[in-house]
């Protein structure tokens, strides 16, 4: 029988996936990418935890994490796209002007 | 979207295992797929399996809305996004294997099987009840319930996403934005350009007396030599897509664009 518990399971392990990719890429859009992971297993729990209390509140939440991550992406790649037009590369180590 | 409620419905318990255990394991296959992956459009194609999975399990959870908003905003538009990013910075642009941060790697890992270990824990301890009783809420009124929450108790949240979203595409038009610097070339000025650089004909096409002519294929010179200028900056920046000089020489070659122009 599948329960909630299978699903939070599920979105635990794609959650840590998505972090470890976060810390390992060095790709600024796969680390985007990564992040994506970890939005949508966390919008996972929200949606099993809804079917376990019965409501849709967590339904609802995870509709605005979309519609955040949605925003988040389109932000976040315009400023990856200005930032390899002035120094061609999409590197994550390449972007360290400010670090001294 | 009636005909896929009514077959999340009626599927038997061990119909629902079994699905589940595929999609979980598809999902993150392919998760781990786009971790390891080298070109960033495998990831994006990997990422694009996991969405559709998820996607799936929301329709097995209850929530046919969120699964087609899930194909349609993610699979649809954001992934669509990371592809056209993805041919405007560069198709070429693999990872780099060298670490930064010496041990980076090792620790990564580690510090996600701790992250592992730490949730694992938190979930075991914590109380996950069974699925509440199946009402109309996650079936065929699914959509009109959300909608009820949306436009009363969560309105407002939902207006200001509407004012986030302005601002997002705002800040996209601002950021992709490229003011032009020196004024726009005229086809004079172009002309005058490809005089001065020497190269006054065009590029050589890719593939022309070689062995076939696929856009991967450089042409062939007169002496049997390579052209590497008739292969696009951009195929060739993929990786070693490109053959070695046929072994035969400057004879065979010639053979080959012989029968070559016979096919065409």
């Amino acid at each position: 029988m599948v329960t909630p518990a299978h699903f939070i399971a599920l979105s635990v392990i794609l959650f840590v996936i998505g972090a470890v990719g976060v810390l390992v890429r060095r790709n600024a859009i796969v680390v985007f990418m990564s992040i994506e992971l970890m939005l949508n297993a966390a919008n996972l729990a929200f949606v099993a935890f809804s079917r376990m209390h019965g409501g849709l509140d967590g339904q609802v939440i995870a509709f605005f994490v979309m519609v955040v991550a949605a925003a988040e992406v389109v932000v976040g790649l315009a400023i990856l796209t200005a930032i390899f037009r002035s120094r061609r590369s999409a590197s994550v180590d390449d972007a360290n002007l400010m670090k001294y | 979207m009636n005909h896929a409620i009514v077959l999340a419905g009626s599927a038997t318990e061990t119909t629902r295992l079994v699905g589940f255990w595929i999609l979980a394991i598809v999902a993150v296959a392919a998760a781990l797929g786009m971790v390891l992956a080298r070109k960033a459009v495998h990831c994006a194609v990997l990422l694009a399996v996991v969405m559709l999975c998820l996607a799936i399990l929301y329709l097995m959870l209850g929530a046919p809305f969120l699964a087609l908003v899930q194909i349609i905003v993610y699979t649809g538009a954001v992934l669509m996004l990371f592809l056209f990013v993805l041919m405007i910075v560069g198709i070429s642009a693999a990872d780099s294997v060298i670490e930064t941060i010496r041990g980076q790697r090792l620790w990564a890992t580690l510090g996600g099987i701790a992250m592992l270990v730490l949730l694992s824990l938190v979930i075991g301890h914590a109380v996950i009840g069974p699925a509440a009783p199946s009402t109309a809420k996650f079936g065929d009124a699914n959509v009109t319930s959300l909608a009820r929450l949306i436009f009363t108790r969560y309105l407002y949240p939902f207006e200001i996403t509407s004012a986030l979203l302005i601002t997002a595409a705002l800040g996209a038009m601002v950021l992709a934005h490229r003011e032009r610097l020196k004024p726009k070339p005229t086809q004079r000025d172009l002309a005058a350009q490809r005089v001065a650089s020497g190269r006054p004909t065009p590029l050589p096409g890719p593939g022309t007396y070689a062995q076939h002519n696929a856009v991967d294929m450089p042409a062939l010179l007169p002496d049997g030599t390579q052209s590497e200028l008739s292969v696009s900056q951009v195929i060739s920046g993929r990786g070693p897509s490109v053959p070695a000089p046929l072994p035969g020489g400057p004879g065979a070659p010639a053979t080959n664009g012989d029968s070559q122009a016979g096919d065409q």
